[in-house]
Parts: structure tokens; C-alpha cells; sequence
């Protein structure tokens, strides 16, 4: 859960630049981008996850940057978790925004850049506030699917208890040493929580667009 | 060399398009950039704005917003313009007042001054009742009062529009055109005004520029280039009309019609609510108008004016000659057909009876 918490800030963080230059770009390359974005929604989470072990191993790129700051590597650490889960969410996250950020077309911005507004200001005073369904879904679903996440988690968390212990490995770990209750009550509140969260964003939206018209 | 007014210059390729129009604007009044769909108005108007970058120079006062030559081009948050668009565009997740003051508050930022005042703005444009409401919930004249108002709050050197009226159904037409009336009397901020509509820019505009295929036709004062036979409507020769000044003088409330003097002549139109000695604007449109070279009797037409004629133009491959008379205090239009111009001899400096089946209130003053 803190896993998904902070993964979901870093998620909007970087994702709203991404989705907001897919938006606007007129680069033709930037198609190429969006797919690199997408990757993890085809590639198997354990694709994800080895490449990201070999990353941020003691070996690889990542580890050495570690090493540089005293760390010994990312790779089985909260941390690791955090990178490996906002690449994996990416998509969901970015996908929705940009949907939002083009929805809003070039009126509304030009209307606030002859009013005055500087490109910057545009942005915070006009678009984020216009696309905020876009982010409430962005962030819904990067949060929930960082929580339902098994494969990347598995491969880079190593499973240690409050450090890199997460639900979805927890049922597994359940399952396995066949604790049925445990599982029941994991799986079944995992199922409950998903869809108040999904139900809730539904209503959300409905409203915020009722609001706004159309 | 100081420019009192708004020069402008641009040149280029906007998809496909050609753009290539030069004109000057007053700096007061409303100056319409009148030209059929698709001639380009919008593209100016876009570029004057710097939302979209043509190669040219444009110059409003002393200020030199962009001049490819030497490379200046300020960018639109930069250009102290109001824009008006086609759709009001209000900001939906902002109330009324929040909207109007998006570009006062930057305004004040940018200039640390306060411009117009708020409440002065407001109630020129009759929005006190609306100002905590959402957008979404007005009418389209109201909200495109809003956004001329959000226009005028940011304190514009030049007050952009791009054909306000265009989106609106005829009574939110008739709103919104009343209050830029009003705001033509009262404010001495310049307008340039993008239509293809005859009947708005006729009440509206001092000056025109006359646009087709991103070129120029013409440009000067708009009645005198209503009078002349080289202007033609974008929008259809059956608009095409002169503009005239009359001054009222009473009424027959029993028989619906108002008495005017226009020049020397009397003239009656239907009822119209003004005082005695007010200025009225008549609109004459020369298909209405019939020439005789006797004056009728036993006719039903009231409005025979006294005139000479000053100029004739034929066009290829049409029936229809169109006829300039000088009727004293300006000069009406006509359009005869080659037969009866034969049949009856009329050439340059005949006196003729100007037979004129309707005309039209076009507001007051003038």
C-alpha cells in the first residue's frame, strides 16, 4: 500500500510531462515514444522484471549508480520496488491524461495566452484543470495496478517482510503453503477494494463532466 | 515616423493557403475585415493576435509587435489584445467573474496598474446578475457578452473579433450586436472586426478592408465604399447597400410609420422608437431600388428621392446594369436591367426619380 502511494506520486510526476508533450508534439517520432511507454502492457511482467534485476543489480547501470552514492544496489529494496512499479504503471497513467490533454484542443489555450497567460501559466491555470478527470483516472489506475502487480514485484522485490513484502505476493505466498482463510480474506478484499475504487472513480467522472457540460 | 493607427503587412502560406494583404487601421472605431468565408480574415486576424506566424510587420501606435525583418515577433501572452472567437470559449471550470478576471489579474501583474475597472466593464455589458453562475448554464449571447467583457478586462490596445456573432441564434445576434454598439460609442479602444455578413458590418463598421483570396480589394471609409459601384457584398449582390444618415422628424403612430429628412428629402419607414431630431442610419439596398426618368403618379411606392446619376456599371454576361444616383447628401444604388436602361436612354448625368421600395432602420447615430 505505501508502495503504491508513493509509486502513484512519482507515476503523475513524470507521467504528466510525458502525456502533455504526447499531447502537443507535432514530432512525427513521437508515436515511437508512446509505444515505448506502452511496452509493459504486452511484454510478460517477468520480462519487465528481469531486465529491471539486471538494471539495478550490483552489475548493472543502476547498481553502479547506487554504488556512487554508498548503496549497495536497488535490487531487493523499497526503492527498486518503487522504480520497477512506476515503469510498469506507466502506460496506465500517461494514456489517460493525454487522452484528457487532447480532449481540451487549442482554444481554451489560446484563449489564455491572449489573455495574457504565459505558456507555463497556461498549463496550471488551464490544462491541468481541464484535463483533472484524466488524472483522477490516471492516478486510480496507477494505483490499483501497483497494488495488483505480482510479476515485476516478484522478480526485483525479493519478498521481505516491511521492506518488500506486497499483498499480491502475500496471497501467493498463501496459496502456496495452502492457508485457504488467509488467502479468502486477502483475494476477497483485494476483489472488494478494487471495486469500490473503480466504481467510485466511474461516479467521479460522471460528475465532473456533468459539471462541465458538454 | 509615428503611426497613430495599426499598420499591418503580413505575407505567407498558411496550408496550403496564400496570404497577402497589407492595410492600415484607425485607432478608434471598428474597422471590419469583410470578405466571404475562407478569404483569409481569420488567418489575419490570427497572425495580428501572434497565434499563428506569418511573415510580415505589424505596428500598433509605437509599438512594433512583429517585424520579420528583424526578427522581432512578441508571443501572444506578450500582445496587449482582447480576442473575441467565433464560440464564446469561456473557461468552464471558472465561474463568470473568475473568467473575466483571468486576464485582469494578469493584466495587473504585468503592468502593476489596475486597467478599466471591473464593475465598469460589467455593467457595460449587463452582467451583474451573472457573474457567480457557470458558464455553462448561460445562453449563447450571454456568454459571448462574458467573453467580450474577459476581452476588455485585460485592458487591450486592440480589441480582436472573429465573427462574435456568427455562432449565435438571431436573438442572441441582436443582443450581442447592441452591445458592441455600445461599446463602439463608449470605449476608444480600436476594433477589428472579421464578418462576411453585409447587415453587421453596415451597423457596425467606420472603416473597411474588403479581403478576397488573402488579398486586398479595398479599403477606406466603409459608407463611401457601400456608395461606390466597384464594391459587391461577399455575401451576394442582392446585399449589396449603401448606408445613409437622416435625421427623424415625427411620426404617424396611426399609420405605423416615422417621417425622416435625408438631405433635403423626406422619407418615411416603418415606426421606429426615437425622438424628434434624432440621427438615424438608413440601409438602401440596390435591388429595392426602381429608377423613372418622370416622377410616377398613382404608385404605391413613398419613397421617391430626387437625384442625378453619377456613374453606371454593366457586368459580363448579366441583365442587371447597377446605376450610382447622387441624391444630394450621398449616393444611392440601383440595379435596372440593360432593356429598360435602353428603353429609357439613361446615361451619365440624367436626372432621374430614384424609386426606393423599402428601406431600412440600421440604428441610431452615424
Amino acid at each position: 500500500m505505501k508502495l503504491a502511494g508513493i509509486t502513484t506520486l512519482v507515476l503523475l510526476v513524470i507521467g504528466t510531462p510525458i502525456a502533455w508533450w504526447l499531447a502537443r508534439s507535432a514530432a512525427s517520432w513521437k508515436e515511437a515514444v508512446a509505444a515505448i511507454v506502452g511496452l509493459p502492457l504486452v511484454l510478460p511482467p517477468t520480462v519487465l522484471g528481469f531486465y529491471l534485476l539486471m538494471a539495478l543489480g550490483p552489475d548493472g547501470p543502476g547498481g553502479a549508480i547506487a554504488g556512487l552514492f554508498g548503496g549497495r544496489s536497488l535490487a531487493f529494496t523499497f526503492e527498486g520496488l518503487v522504480i520497477g512499479s512506476v515503469i510498469y504503471s506507466l502506460p496506465f497513467v500517461v494514456q489517460p491524461i493525454r487522452n484528457a490533454f487532447e480532449a481540451i484542443g487549442d482554444r481554451p489555450l489560446e484563449v489564455a495566452a491572449t489573455l495574457g497567460a504565459s505558456p507555463w501559466d497556461r498549463f496550471w491555470s488551464v490544462a491541468v484543470p481541464l484535463a483533472r478527470p484524466g488524472f483522477l483516472t490516471g492516478a486510480v489506475l496507477g494505483f490499483t495496478h501497483t497494488v495488483g502487480e505480482f510479476g515485476v514485484v516478484l522478480m526485483i522485490g525479493g519478498n521481505i517482510l516491511g521492506e518488500t513484502k506486497v499483498l499480491s505476493v502475500a496471497i501467493y505466498d498463501y496459496v502456496e503453503t495452502l492457508q485457504w482463510a488467509p488467502a479468502h480474506l486477502l483475494a476477497g478484499g483485494m476483489v472488494a477494494f478494487a471495486f469500490i475504487v473503480v466504481f467510485s472513480v466511474m461516479m467521479l467522472e460522471k460528475r465532473l463532466r456533468h459539471r462541465h457540460g458538454d | 515616423m509615428a503611426i497613430k493607427g495599426i499598420s499591418a503587412a503580413f505575407r505567407g502560406n498558411n496550408r496550403g493557403f496564400e496570404v497577402d494583404l497589407a492595410f492600415e487601421m484607425p485607432h478608434e472605431g471598428i474597422t471590419a475585415l469583410f470578405g466571404a468565408s475562407g478569404s483569409g480574415k481569420t488567418t489575419i486576424l490570427r497572425a495580428i493576435a501572434g497565434l499563428q506566424s506569418l511573415d510580415g510587420r505589424l505596428q500598433v501606435g509605437a509599438d512594433v509587435w512583429q517585424d520579420s525583418t528583424e526578427n522581432i515577433f512578441l508571443p501572444p501572452h506578450e500582445r496587449p489584445v482582447g480576442y473575441v472567437f467565433q464560440e464564446a470559449s469561456l473557461f468552464p471550470h471558472l465561474s463568470v467573474e473568475q473568467n473575466i478576471r483571468y486576464g485582469l489579474n494578469r493584466a495587473v501583474k504585468a503592468t502593476g496598474n489596475a486597467p478599466m475597472a471591473l464593475d465598469d466593464i460589467v455593467s457595460l455589458l449587463k452582467l451583474e446578475k451573472l457573474m457567480h453562475r457557470a458558464p455553462n448554464g448561460l445562453s449563447g449571447g450571454e456568454r459571448q457578452r462574458v467573453a467580450l467583457a474577459r476581452a476588455l478586462a485585460r485592458a487591450p490596445k486592440l480589441l480582436l473579433l472573429d465573427e462574435p456573432l456568427s455562432a449565435l441564434d438571431a436573438a442572441g445576434r441582436q443582443e450581442v450586436l447592441a452591445h458592441l454598439e455600445d461599446l463602439h460609442r463608449e470605449l476608444a479602444i480600436p476594433m477589428l472586426y472579421v464578418s462576411h455578413d453585409f447587415a453587421e458590418v453596415a451597423r457596425l463598421a467606420d472603416h473597411l478592408v474588403l479581403v478576397s483570396n488573402g488579398r486586398k480589394q479595398a479599403e477606406g471609409p466603409a459608407r463611401k465604399l457601400f456608395e461606390s459601384l466597384d464594391f459587391q457584398a461577399p455575401d451576394g449582390r442582392f446585399e449589396t447597400s449603401v448606408v445613409l444618415n437622416a435625421t427623424v422628424t415625427g411620426h404617424n403612430r396611426d399609420a405605423f410609420i416615422t417621417r425622416l429628412r435625408l438631405g433635403e428629402q423626406a422619407v418615411t419607414i416603418p415606426l421606429v422608437e426615437a425622438k424628434e431630431g434624432d440621427a438615424v442610419s438608413l440601409r438602401l439596398r440596390a435591388r429595392d431600388v426602381a429608377l423613372a426618368t418622370k416622377r410616377p403618379e398613382a404608385i404605391s411606392i413613398r419613397n421617391i428621392l430626387e437625384g442625378t446619376i453619377s456613374d453606371i456599371h454593366t457586368h459580363p454576361a448579366s441583365c442587371l446594369a447597377e446605376v450610382q444616383v447622387d441624391i444630394g447628401c450621398g449616393h444611392i444604388r440601383a440595379q435596372v436591367t440593360l432593356d429598360a436602361m435602353a428603353d429609357l436612354g439613361l446615361k451619365v448625368g440624367d436626372p432621374v426619380f430614384a424609386l426606393v421600395k423599402s428601406m431600412s432602420f440600421d440604428g441610431f447615430g452615424g
